[in-house]
């Protein structure tokens, strides 16, 4: 009885893992068949009105887990929403924040001859191999939000966003703010990321330039809001002044600003410790708007449509006019952000 | 020179030893020098360590500060996990990999209820006791297909859980269609942070009520006992009527309910989740925290007091190296320097030779020749 009994929770359980694995669209299982057998036999010319030649661009995405952050969920939905069948695209999707497993992926998608392959890197290095794969299989590779480090002949297009750029911007901003001391806190993201060196390197310079700009404590938190909140108390119990946080995402900004609240210290517009966070989520647009938080920097995650349009020019044989192209991107604070910008740019 | 100890406790009782040599014996010595040891260290580099006052929250509402708090405050997931795993890992001989997923699973379940299927609620949608049984229910059912997979279909402990580990994330961004859904109300941040009123933070509140209905447990049902018997040896405990199956399937259930409470408290904290952040490697602390208590992870007799112990010095060896600002990037190597020293001298080898060694030294010269 009892063994029936488990037999039949197992299968339940089974089965529940199985509907999960539908749910998520498949994200790393089942890639897609060799590209060139695929439009051959798809058969579902019929549905696809926008492409003359009736033959499915293959393309292959590489992008970091969807549920790392709010910018990362945004960027991935676009994604797949635009890399469908019904805009002429057979495509497939691998999601990890490995970059080892990224590369053996990007590797495979190479080998089943993809016709594009969309990269949006882990790590800035590591990937020459899979890039020189590329190029020999005549793979034509688009980075997309995030840089690696080689020569621009091994890609035909970047749509990024410029790490480095809004770095500068945050740092100039909080510049402006003209304190006579600044004592930051620095919860930095996962190490080695594109974003965290671009948020990191404007920072490290102006501290480092300036006598009157230290570091209370410069650690990271892994993108994690928990350990964020963690690094913050412990500053707070040590008892040292500090007057900024400077967290490179809106996730650590919130960790830091509930280990703020609890113990009674005042942030935002006004408050005695300014905040400061990065990306696109709309709860970090409200908490700027309310003037808890002083200072967003957007990271716009809609890299999507611009990344279809390269393709779609290439296709027809245009080669994109800039290699490098930036998302438009800029600093909101508490004092200028409206409720209109908070609607167009929130995710 | 001696025949291994089977029983720690007969031994003690043998006269003639020194009080050295039975402290090192006890299976609390591991836990309680580290941590005597950490706490000498922070006494000696900067005593304002240990400095606790009372401030005032940004509700207004009078708060507990400081280091110790701190420690006491955030040990409390890992604490509740490593009793779980306690249980699990002495009845299986192995461990559960699966519970950092798991809370992943059980955060989004009682946030999605909570939020009532809503990315961002202001107001409690669901009482929250309900939403928590929701939870506590689901991740046991999760429990009870780690332990149906070990139990009954006899697969290593680490390899049936693995499942979870691999999907547990996905499911957890699956129940909530992969948005990052936002609570707002500020009664659902109780049970992570403070209740109105009451300086102490409430998961230092829920831990205790953990750990004393788990002192109950153990004190006035079977629980312990059948436990041990069948991690010790599952034959002869069948041979005496008890069913090592079943009892297996039960720890695995009991950890899945620890999981879903300290998957609560953690969701609580902040009122939100990051389904592959939450959590993420506490599965590796769980178990340190296990043999840092002097349990033996083969299984069989187990010391669920040694595991608490055991993670309050990991956590309190992570909130010292925050203090001491260790870099970002070498604070593992740090961790890893502290747990080789605290493994090897816990292992029931070095134990031995350093009871021996203060002994006199001529029966050691004796030995030797």
């Amino acid at each position: 009885m009892k063994k029936v009994f488990c037999l039949l929770l197992t299968l339940c359980m089974v089965l529940a893992l199985a509907a999960c694995g539908g749910g998520n669209g498949g994200g790393d299982s089942a890639p897609a068949d060799s590209g060139s057998s695929a439009p051959a036999d798809t058969g579902s010319d019929a549905q696809e009105p926008a492409d003359a030649s009736g033959e499915l661009i293959t393309v292959g995405v590489i992008n970091n887990d969807p549920n790392e952050s709010g910018y990362r969920t945004a960027n991935d939905a676009a994604m797949r929403a635009t890399f469908t069948e019904e805009n002429g695209y057979k495509a497939t999707f691998y999601n990890n924040n490995d970059a080892a497993q990224q590369i053996a992926t990007a590797q495979q998608m190479v080998q089943d001859e993809v016709d594009f392959l969309l990269l949006s890197p882990a790590s800035t290095t590591g990937w020459d191999t899979v890039l020189q794969d590329a190029q020999a299989a005549g793979t034509q590779v688009i980075l997309f939000d995030r840089m690696l480090e080689a020569d621009e002949s091994m890609y035909v297009a970047a749509v990024v966003s410029d790490m480095p750029a809004e770095g500068k911007t945050a740092v100039d901003w909080l510049a402006a703010q003209g304190l006579d001391e600044y004592n930051i806190i620095h919860i930095q993201g996962h190490m080695g990321s594109d974003a965290q060196l671009g948020r990191t390197g404007a920072l490290d310079e102006k501290v480092a330039a300036e006598g009157n700009w230290n570091y209370v404590t410069q650690q990271t938190a892994d993108w994690d809001e928990a350990t964020a909140r963690t690094i913050t108390q412990s500053v707070i119990d040590s008892g040292k002044p500090f007057n900024v946080i400077y967290a490179e995402n809106n996730g650590m900004a919130r960790g830091a600003v509930a280990a703020l609240d609890a113990a009674g210290i005042t942030h935002g517009k006004d408050g005695d410790v300014i905040v400061m966070g990065f990306d696109s989520d709309k709860w970090a647009f409200e908490a700027v708007l309310e003037g808890s938080w002083n200072y967003m920097g957007l990271c716009n995650p809609l890299q999507a449509d611009t990344v279809d349009g390269i393709i779609k020019d290439l296709a027809a044989g245009n080669a994109p006019a800039q290699k490098i192209i930036y998302t438009p991107e800029q600093g909101f604070d508490c004092d200028t952000l409206t409720q209109a910008d908070v609607d167009t740019y929130g995710t | 020179m001696m025949t291994p100890v089977k029983n720690p406790e007969t031994k003690l009782k043998q006269p003639g030893e020194s009080l050295f040599k039975r402290l090192v014996r006890q299976q609390l010595f591991i836990p309680f020098a580290a941590l005597a040891l950490l706490v000498l260290f922070n006494l000696i580099a900067d005593p304002s360590f240990f400095a606790v006052s009372i401030k005032e929250n940004s509700l207004g509402n009078p708060v507990l500060s400081g280091n110790i708090i701190s420690v006491l405050d955030n040990a409390s997931e890992l604490v509740i996990l490593a009793i779980g795993m306690t249980l699990v890992t002495a009845s299986s001989g192995g461990q559960d990999i699966s519970v950092g997923a798991t809370m992943a699973i059980a955060g989004s379940v009682i946030l999605r209820m909570v939020c009532g299927g809503q990315v961002t609620a202001d107001t409690l949608q669901m009482p929250l006791l309900l939403a928590v049984l929701i939870g506590i229910v689901v991740t046991a059912l999760f429990g009870a297909f780690n332990g149906a997979l070990v139990a009954y279909f006899k697969i290593q402990p680490m390899v049936a859980t693995l499942i979870m580990f691999t999907a547990g994330r996905s499911i957890a961004a699956w129940i909530n269609n992969n948005q990052l859904p936002i609570m707002n109300d500020i009664s659902f941040k109780y049970a992570g942070t403070f209740l109105p009123g009451i300086p102490v933070p409430t998961p230092v509140f829920i831990t205790a009520f953990v750990i004393l209905l788990f002192w109950l447990a153990l004190k006035f049902t079977t629980l312990g006992l059948y436990t041990q018997s069948v991690g010790i040896n599952a034959n002869s405990s069948r041979l005496n009527g008890l069913d090592p199956k079943l009892i297996k399937l039960l720890t695995y259930v009991i950890l899945g309910v620890c999981v879903a409470v300290a998957g609560f408290i953690r969701v609580s904290r902040s009122g939100s989740i990051n389904y592959s952040r939450i959590a993420e490697n506490i599965e590796m602390d769980a178990i340190l925290a296990v043999a840092l208590g002097g349990n033996a992870l083969s299984g069989g007799k187990f010391n669920i007091y040694g595991s608490i112990l055991g993670a309050y010095v990991i956590q309190f060896l992570t909130t010292t190296l925050y203090k001491y600002e260790v870099p970002s990037t070498a604070l593992p190597a740090y961790k890893a320097v502290v747990v080789i020293l605290l493994v090897v001298l816990s292992a029931p080898v070095v134990r031995e030779k350093l009871s021996s060694m203060k002994k006199a030294p001529v029966k050691a010269a004796k030995e030797v020749s």
